[in-house]
């Protein structure tokens, strides 16, 4: 029946059904006021005891206490010269029986046989005559055997010295013994009564609940297991931030394309193209498709976009507001792709908007080569770009997979998370970017931010962020950020005045950190651990 | 970024203190260089290992190292570098032939008088040389450096380009002559040269320089010759540049002579070489010390900066950076600013206004924040969408695995059983056979990732929401990603009905209802999804279907299978118990 434990009793039986432990210990307990098990079931292994007297005393039947105590046991040697007598004894006994025994006698060969020379001639019991031993007495009293028999039957020694010498000797070991006295319990009964362990449909319409029996629930154990679904731990964090973005007026940008351009992913950037982040030990290259069509509008960033814009003047006139994909088709009529191109060219080539360039010849085939992107920061142009068709205040980010020709290692995958932030407007500083970044970090339980000079080919100036990490005690780079350069800005046709932050860092590395993961193959692609994802708590960010 | 060693106890004298690491590391933070490793302990002179920004060409040896952080603390001034022609005026002279136009075009120059070397500096020149060939020369392709014993040699030079065969010298550290070709041949095994030989290998004529009595001095971008090669005690150094872009050449060559210029009898003076190059327009005496003139808006400076600092402080600001700037006289906002021939880093004015930030102290800049608010969150609707697949299927039970999205051809096709359908996008320079494509399928990480846990407790249910990439002539990156929503069951029984089951679930929460094949072909304005059965080599056979979506007013379509995993697919992956799976494109329900 459900709810319930019984009936009486549930027999503990051993050996095969032969005997019913509980019961015996019920019989015992009864007759004696404290039963010391190893007296009384000397025979039976303590592990069954235990199990028989926590059945009992589960239900307050019995109550019992737990002895340690240090026994000695004879070794397989010791038991040998229990039964059979000293090493020493054995040689005399064979000396004696031959009378004269020549040293060459096999019974006198071997390890034992030596020391038991030894040990004869000490005691007196044989001598040297000529190469043969000869017997000094008639009768011996062979300590060693006695002492061990004595030790076999009482388990230890009285004199603890005699103890010490038969251990050296490895004749006895020393054995920790467990033990327990049992008496009667609270609930003292010589059968287990029924107990009721969970309460039931039944037992509230019969009301037997009232006077049921109540097991006592074990507040000492774990709940049953739950098979539930999980979130991947990145995904949890992932989360966290983009609540973060969202809380701080961020928009999420469209991220939908592994493959992109050189064009986007770093001319557009100011990347120069003859920069090592280019080199093929760095980027990963697509072989097919063989290479990309000139810069343009993607319509379906275009339509994302327009679908999660709210600032377009729709609201202000009765008509139905247009389509996205109008209004994407809208403002992407006032961009022009190719001026955009020849300003990029000319800015690495010959230098515009105010910087010298970096005066090399521009090569329009690396803009056409296909990469995987190396981050995020090439959807970050393309919509800032956008921007240009109606510059004004933007708060943009993204979170998603980028793509490195990296040796795998702990720390490096060639596959990472990129968090991204890039915020528009006009009279920005470089204060201003500190104030921001030390707001969205204290949100993620970073409350100290240093800021350290760096250079990065987009931004001027650029800021490494670091924090105070406790563990290592010292500051770590927790992030990158700057302010996208004017080569970089104007070449899109944004206006001077109009400035931009833009901030990065890994999903990745800060996850590693917060839940002290040092292979990053533990947290991302196959390898990770099944157990790991089930088992890890929920992120709280802010909190830990 | 680079990493530069240093002596120690060399740059604390140099610096005039001994730096406790504290003490330095706050200095490198300021500056914007970061103290990588102290070795004090491990290394005899114990070295200050420094990175350095990957645009400081200047920062490349301990000389600019020193000479920077010297100027940044205001106990140096920013040296002026001159030009010192020989006392009879004229000048040492190098005609460039036509013929290089075919392999290695632009030629510079200069000379260093009376320089005393010690072993420290040497060391250093070296080291330099190494650094700049790595970095802004590209592994020596862009920019190539020679260096050599101008009293070992007589000018007027010649730069030319010959047929290998033609050329035959005895090369650095080697007594034997060699052909071009022969070194080619020689240097093969080289574990240094050895990469540098295909810039010019496969030419017809290879870079040559030869003296007025046609000694070799190199054969750029390989090696110099034996017979003019500098050591120790050499007095003067004739330096040969070679490159094949215009604007690095010079760079190169400033570095060099104005990091190394401080150790002539004469400090910070270079003797200037003429270039004869008519054919290409080149002709012209090198190096040219002149600073670029520029100018700079304070307003602009303190607008960026936060800010409001007088013009002169900006100027003061500026000299801690290596510039001479002062207030314009004919324009109230104006700086004239004289960049040093050393910083080829500074492009644009916000190079100049980052140096007036570092000088001021990043930290100490007021941290105000602009009041404007932009505030329009918004999530991006493909990842709302999937987040309600995602929520769905984890509160289904199954949990959520992030398998990689680079995986092998195999894994993507042959273990999968199916052929190429030539849609994956294929990488050309992968380092492993592990990343061969990007995805077209979730399936193959959900397999691996059951693979990896086949100790965990059966029945695994896992799944992935995330994007393939297939590709896409029309568009302007000729591939598109796609969002998918793949699941997996992997136990003692295949489970297909299990799948199935999350199946309904998720279109259930999508608002698509389970209608019949006849139904949905019968009334086009009923939204719903039916299945039927489908031959698919993923699957064992009769155990597979096809998902149909009819959105209402729309045509059916396919967007995915589900089925009982072909016991060939399990052997693949090597997956001894049975599996189902479900995979189906998300974006139709954008």
């Amino acid at each position: 029946m459900p709810g319930t434990r019984g009936p009486v009793p549930i027999p503990l039986h051993i050996n095969g059904g032969q005997r019913d432990l509980t019961a015996e210990i019920l019989e015992a307990v009864d007759q004696e006021a404290e039963v010391g098990t190893s007296t009384k079931f000397p025979q039976i292994p303590q592990a069954e005891i235990k199990a028989a007297l926590d059945r009992l005393a589960s239900r307050s039947m019995v109550e019992y206490d737990t002895k340690d105590r240090e026994e000695v046991a004879l070794t397989k040697e010791g038991e040998e010269i229990a039964s059979a007598g000293s090493h020493e004894y054995k040689v005399w006994d064979a000396v004696r029986q031959a009378g004269r025994l020549s040293l060459k006698d096999p019974s006198l060969a071997g390890a034992n046989a030596k020391i038991g020379q030894g040990n004869a001639f000490k005691l007196k019991w044989v001598k040297k005559d000529g190469d043969a031993l000869v017997s000094l007495t008639d009768s011996v009293q062979d300590a060693t055997r006695e002492q061990l028999q004595c030790a076999k039957e009482n388990r230890t020694f009285q004199d603890p010295k005699v103890q010490k010498d038969f251990m050296k000797r490895k004749l006895v070991v020393p054995q920790k013994v467990i033990s327990y006295v049992a008496r009667k319990g609270p609930k003292w009964a010589m059968e287990m009564p029924v107990e009721v362990t969970d309460l039931t449909a039944e037992m509230i319409a019969d009301g037997s609940w009232q006077t049921a029996n109540w097991k006592p629930y074990n507040y000492k154990a774990e709940g049953a297991q739950l098979s539930g679904g999980a979130f991947h731990p990145l995904m949890k964090v992932r989360q966290e931030f983009r609540e973060i973005f969202f809380n701080m007026g961020f928009t999420e940008m469209p991220t939908q394309r592994f493959v992109d351009t050189g064009f986007w992913n770093f001319d557009t950037l100011f990347v120069p193209q003859q920069h090592p982040a280019r080199d093929l030990q760095d980027t990963f290259y697509v072989s097919d498709p063989p290479e990309a069509g000139p810069p343009g509008p993607d319509p379906a960033t275009d339509e994302a976009l327009a679908q999660m814009d709210d600032q377009d003047e729709q609201d202000e006139n009765d008509s139905a507001p247009a389509s996205a994909a109008t209004r994407a088709k809208d403002i992407s009529s006032k961009l022009d792709y190719q001026q955009y191109f020849n300003n990029v060219r000319s800015v690495h080539q010959d230098g515009a908007f105010g910087s010298i360039g970096y005066r090399y010849p521009y090569n329009d085939a690396e803009t056409k080569r296909l990469v995987l992107r190396t981050h995020t920061t090439a959807v970050s142009a393309y919509v800032l770009h956008r921007l240009a068709a109606n510059p004004r205040p933007c708060r943009y980010f993204s979170i998603d997979r980028v793509f490195r020709n990296e040796t795998v290692d702990a720390t490096h995958l060639a596959e990472f998370h990129q968090i991204e932030g890039v915020i528009a407007d006009f009279g920005l500083t470089l204060g201003g970017l500190q104030a921001f970044l030390k707001r969205f970090f204290r949100k993620i339980g970073v409350p100290d931010l240093k800021f350290k000079p760096a250079y990065n080919p987009y931004t001027e100036p650029s800021m490494e962020v670091y924090a105070w990490h406790a563990g290592l005690n010292k500051l770590v780079e927790i992030g990158n950020s700057g302010m996208f350069r004017p080569e970089m800005l104007q070449a899109m046709g944004l206006p001077e005045d109009l400035r931009c932050y833009g901030f990065g860092l890994s999903l990745e590395r800060p996850t590693m950190i917060k839940y002290g993961i040092s292979n990053i193959r533990e947290l991302l692609g196959h390898k990770v651990d099944l157990g790991f994802i089930e088992g890890n708590p929920a992120v709280r960010l802010d909190r830990e | 970024m680079p990493t530069i060693g240093v002596n120690k106890a060399e740059l604390y004298k140099e610096l005039g203190k001994e730096y406790t690491r504290d003490d330095f590391d706050e200095l490198c933070f300021e500056f914007g260089i970061e103290l990588d490793e102290d070795t004090t302990g491990t290394e005899e002179p114990p070295q200050l290992k420094i990175e350095i920004p990957a645009n400081r060409y200047d920062m490349l040896c301990f000389e600019g190292i020193a000479m920077n952080l010297n100027v940044f603390l205001g106990r140096q001034s920013m040296p002026n570098y001159t030009l010192k022609p020989p006392s009879n005026g004229q000048l040492l002279t190098v005609t460039v032939s036509e013929d290089t136009a075919k392999i290695r075009q632009y030629f510079s120059c200069a000379v260093l008088r009376n320089i005393k070397f010690t072993k420290a500096r040497y060391e250093s020149f070296i080291a330099l040389q190494d650094k700049l060939h790595q970095n802004l020369a590209r592994q020596r392709t862009l920019v190539a450096i020679g260096t050599h014993d101008l009293d070992t040699i007589e000018g007027p030079f010649t730069y030319e380009a010959l047929p290998p065969d033609e050329i035959k010298f005895a090369p650095l550290n080697q007594t034997k002559e060699m052909t071009g070709t022969q070194m080619m041949e020689f240097y093969e095994k080289d574990k240094h040269l050895s990469r540098y030989l295909p810039i010019i290998r496969s030419s017809p004529v290879y870079p040559i320089i030869y003296d007025k009595n046609r000694t070799v001095l190199s054969m750029p971008p390989i090696i110099n010759s034996n017979h003019s090669k500098i050591t120790l005690d050499t007095k003067n150094v004739f330096i040969d540049i070679t490159a094949t872009d215009k604007t690095k050449l010079e760079i190169v060559n400033h570095i060099i002579v104005t990091m190394f210029s401080q150790y002539c009898e004469e400090p910070f003076t270079v003797e200037p070489v003429k270039i004869i190059s008519d054919h290409n327009g080149e002709t012209r005496e090198t190096p040219d010390l002149t600073p670029r003139s520029t100018q700079a808006s304070a307003a602009y400076i303190n607008s960026v900066c936060g800010l409001s600092e007088s013009r002169q402080t900006l100027c003061d600001l500026l000299k801690k950076m290596c510039y001479h700037a002062k207030p314009s006289t004919t324009d109230e906002d104006i700086l004239d600013v004289d960049i040093p021939v050393t910083r080829a880093d500074v492009l644009h004015q916000a190079d100049i206004m980052e140096d007036a930030a570092i000088a001021y102290g990043f930290n100490n800049l007021p941290r105000h924040f602009p009041t404007t608010q932009a505030a329009t969150a918004a999530a991006l609707p493909i990842n709302k969408l999937a987040d309600i697949v995602r929520l769905e299927s984890a509160m289904a039970g199954w949990a959520e695995v992030m398998p990689l999205i680079l995986c092998s051809h195999d894994e993507n096709y042959a273990w999968l059983n199916k052929s190429d359908d030539g849609k994956a996008v294929r990488l050309a320079n992968p380092k492993t056979a592990e990343y061969q494509i990007v995805r077209t399928s979730l399936l193959p990480g959900l397999l691996k990732t059951i693979r990896e846990n086949r100790r965990h407790a059966v029945p695994m249910k896992i799944f992935e929401v995330s994007d393939v990439a297939f590709k896409d002539a029309k568009a302007e990156r000729r591939s598109r990603n796609e969002r998918h929503f793949a699941a997996c069951w992997y136990g003692k029984s295949a489970g297909f009905e299990q799948v199935h089951g999350l199946l309904d679930r998720i279109m259930l929460m999508l608002k698509s209802a389970f209608i019949t094949r006849e139904d949905g072909l019968k009334d086009p304005a009923v939204q719903g999804y039916w299945i039927e059965e489908v031959d698919d080599s993923t699957y064992l056979p009769g155990h597979a279907a096809a998902i149909y979506l009819q959105l209402a007013g729309g045509k059916a379509q396919q967007i995915g299978t589900f089925g009982m995993l072909h016991p060939t697919v399990l052997k693949h992956f090597e997956l001894p118990f049975p599996a189902s799976t479900l995979e189906l494109n998300v974006e139709v329900f954008l």
